[in-house]
């Protein structure tokens, strides 16, 4: 449980607030689809926060699902690279609460930022207060479990499925 | 001519909130208003679920949370079923609560409080040599030579020159209410870093009582994980001295780093021993039952109501008293069906949403009607303060001995009277204080643990009662957990085997509510009046004080956001936020 060089795939959210979900919501369906992950973990991270920069930390490969704020239509699929991902902009959302940027940022500080790191995510629709997302992003599931497969390919992490 | 301030948000804290202060001409603020602008509404989801299932929702709602809400929730189910769990399975527990305390109350000193009163930038003008010989004036901590602190120093400086100081979020640096030396805030700023690395050793007991990591589980009846010496998949020899090893970290960084740092930095600030009270009222509902949860004289922290600092005639409050335990609207955005002004018992409480606020943008709220998502919970129609000094005063009033000593030390350190606790100063040593008590409790239930394991008693889960068949048509329970942040109650009803209500007063709603029926102000609002500000725009004095409760309205809202900025206003949204 506290290897180095770890191998994960991390889903980020709230699923007490339907598409904020979104991020576990994919894992189960990764879970199934992987018939062999090889040394690929698949973690729930829910809004776990700073308690998961160990795992980042510990982490050669990092692949994230979350919900992504594009200001796109509801259901848009947005991948972001390594280099994309907003680390150093005017960050604003620490007003909020500690979020998974500011955990990639201490990384990045520390000089412990994953070699290799992804994020696949989509619009949510609706983030009012429930349990289970909406149709639309319900529908995005599917395509998000390809494109995490095919990074994980291209990662040479798990065999072609 | 009163003037009112907006600070929107406060800072450094999990969640959102807000705070509107009025302040006279000389600065001195004079009343201050207290808006959580987040909703929550996980009662509303939990409506109608399985009771023994309610604890993996309510633990959803906060990702720093997650753990007290777990234990009260299933707690609160155990007492409405009547389930007693095995004396195994109740010293894991207190050990798992033990390590939450310790791991929350660390990393909220150095990640939201401790910026308050350190400069980071003014660490780089520190002499490292001299910042050495501090270090090892107040401890035997290893890290501790000039080349070291040199080193941090550097980092720092890279910091500070690539412009990722915005890590170190929202410091005033520079504001001349920073009263450290520069050594002592390099200091600071070493094991500001340390503390990071820190966290993941801390975190072992979690993961290895619960059976995973990160979502440890938990379960009606006991605890998930067998004891089993022989198995590799239950407690074992192994994993007890991954336990042990574990212990002996958690408590090295409290004796060596963390205490002194507080008993360091506090003499620097003795103004803060004299303000930031604000009610004078505290309660507890108690914690670390050492036998029967409901023999109140088993549990370490005692279950108590203090009221107007009167530590002579502390009472105990019944959590089922439905005259005496309310919750109030009358300045929260709710609506009650008996009108706005009745108070609520939890068992009959309600959740209706009624956002009657302005449209955001806007400047001020107004504060006369409703302002604030958060309720106004009441122990018979009286505010209280929640939280560390709340349980540290108590466990000082009834003879806590080890308590009282360190009452003691940090009262000789400030040359300060027994009334400095009522203050800022006083929360953030109380947390320091109860971090020691209750890292002591490790190594003493770990030596339980041993012991019972060793006379046979291995049994972790009582299951007599898991069959919703063997329960009654209607009960009613409440769980309880002493948050690190304060006394943290679920109250549940179950009717034909499904939650039919379901309400939670978390700490931050004690602490952080708004102004009640009788328009009688929650512990932040009290606390902040009196206080003069240096400058009324960067408001250093206020964050030192509310830091101090160590706030957590904690959403569900952490969307990552593509292009760098904030997330979408939620202001009026519906969003999930807790504790």
């Amino acid at each position: 449980m506290y290897g180095s060089n770890r191998k994960i795939v991390l889903g980020l959210g709230n699923t007490l607030n339907r598409d904020e979900g979104l991020g576990v919501h994919c894992l189960e369906p990764l879970r199934q689809r992987l018939r062999d992950p090889g040394e690929v973990e698949i973690l729930d991270g829910g809004v776990l926060g700073m308690n998961l920069l160990p795992f980042v930390e510990a982490s050669s490969h990092v692949l994230i699902l979350d919900a992504i704020d594009a200001r796109k239509p509801p259901g848009t699929v947005i991948e972001l690279t390594r280099e994309e991902i907003p680390l150093h902009s005017q960050i604003k959302m620490s007003d909020h609460q500690v979020t998974f940027q500011e955990v990639l940022q201490f990384a990045s500080m520390r000089g412990k930022l994953p070699g290799y790191l992804h994020l696949i995510g989509a619009q949510p629709q609706d983030i009012s207060v429930g349990y289970g997302m909406s149709p639309a992003i319900e529908a995005v599931v599917p395509v998000m479990i390809d494109r995490a497969v095919r990074v994980l390919e291209d990662w040479d992490l798990i065999s072609p499925v | 001519m009163s003037k009112r301030i907006v600070v929107d948000p406060i800072t450094r804290i999990e969640g959102h909130l807000r705070i509107e202060a009025e302040l006279d001409t000389q600065n001195t603020i004079t009343k201050s208003y207290s808006s959580g602008t987040m909703v929550r509404g996980i009662e509303i989801i939990l409506k109608g679920r399985d009771p023994r299932e309610a604890w993996a929702f309510a633990q959803r709602a906060c990702g720093v949370c997650t753990t007290v809400h777990a234990f009260a929730s299933i707690r609160s189910v155990e007492d409405a079923l009547k389930i007693q769990i095995p004396k195994a399975a109740n010293i894991i527990r207190n050990m798992m609560i033990a390590q939450q305390y310790v791991h929350d109350h660390v990393m909220h000193f150095y990640h939201l409080q401790a910026l308050d009163f350190v400069d980071v930038v003014s660490a780089l003008k520190a002499d490292p040599k001299k910042t050495s010989d501090i270090q090892q004036s107040i401890s035997n901590w290893p890290n501790s030579s000039p080349g070291y602190f040199a080193e941090i120093q550097g980092k720092v400086k890279a910091i500070v020159e690539s412009g990722q100081l915005s890590l170190f979020t929202n410091g005033y640096w520079g504001h001349p209410a920073y009263k450290l030396p520069p050594e002592i805030n390099l200091l600071a700023v070493a094991h500001y870093l340390e503390a990071l690395d820190w966290q993941a050793h801390v975190t072992k007991i979690h993961v290895i009582f619960g059976g995973k990591n990160p979502h440890p589980n938990f379960v009606v009846g006991g605890v998930p994980l067998p004891i089993n010496m022989e198995n590799d998949q239950a407690l074992n020899a192994e994993r007890l001295a991954i336990i042990s090893e574990s212990i002996t970290k958690i408590n090295d960084f409290i004796n060596m780093v963390y205490l002194p740092d507080v008993l360091a930095i506090a003499p620097f600030y003795k103004e803060y021993a004299g303000l930031g009270e604000g009610l004078g009222n505290f309660l507890t509902w108690g914690e670390f039952p050492e036998g029967d949860i409901h023999d109140l004289s088993k549990l370490y922290v005692p279950r108590a109501l203090i009221l107007n600092r009167d530590l002579k005639n502390i009472t105990v409050p019944d959590p089922r008293d439905m005259e005496k335990m309310k919750e109030f609207v009358s300045h929260s955005w709710y609506k009650y069906s008996q009108g706005n002004d009745v108070g609520l018992f939890p068992w009959k409480g309600e959740t209706v949403f009624n956002y009657t606020g302005p449209k955001p943008p806007y400047e001020y709220l107004n504060v006369e009607e409703k302002y604030s998502w958060l309720k106004a919970p009441r122990w018979n129609e009286t505010p209280v303060e929640v939280g560390p000094l709340a349980r540290v005063l108590v466990m000082y009033a009834k003879g806590n001995q080890q308590a009282a000593e360190l009452v003691e030390l940090v009262l000789n350190k400030l040359n300060a009277p027994v009334s400095a606790v009522f203050s800022t100063l006083g929360r953030i040593a109380a947390r320091a204080i109860e971090t020691k008590l209750f890292g002591d409790l490790l190594p003493k239930y770990y030596g339980d643990l041993i012991a019972e394991i060793k006379a046979g008693n291995t049994k972790t889960f009582n299951g007599d009662k898991w069959d919703p068949i063997s329960w009654p048509e209607h009960a009613e329970g409440f769980g309880f957990m002493e948050a690190p942040r304060g006394a943290l109650g679920h109250w549940i009803v179950i009717d034909s085997g499904k939650i039919s209500n379901y309400q939670m007063v978390v700490p931050t709603t004690w602490n952080g509510s708004p102004r009640d029926n009788k328009n009688q102000p929650g512990a932040y609002e009290a606390s902040l009046v009196g206080t003069q500000m240096a400058i009324p725009d960067q408001p250093l004095e206020i964050l030192r004080t509310i830091h101090s409760f160590d706030p957590c309205l904690a959403c569900a809202i952490h969307m990552i956001d593509a292009e760098g900025k904030s997330v979408a206003e939620v202001g009026t949204g519906f969003n999930v936020c807790l504790t």
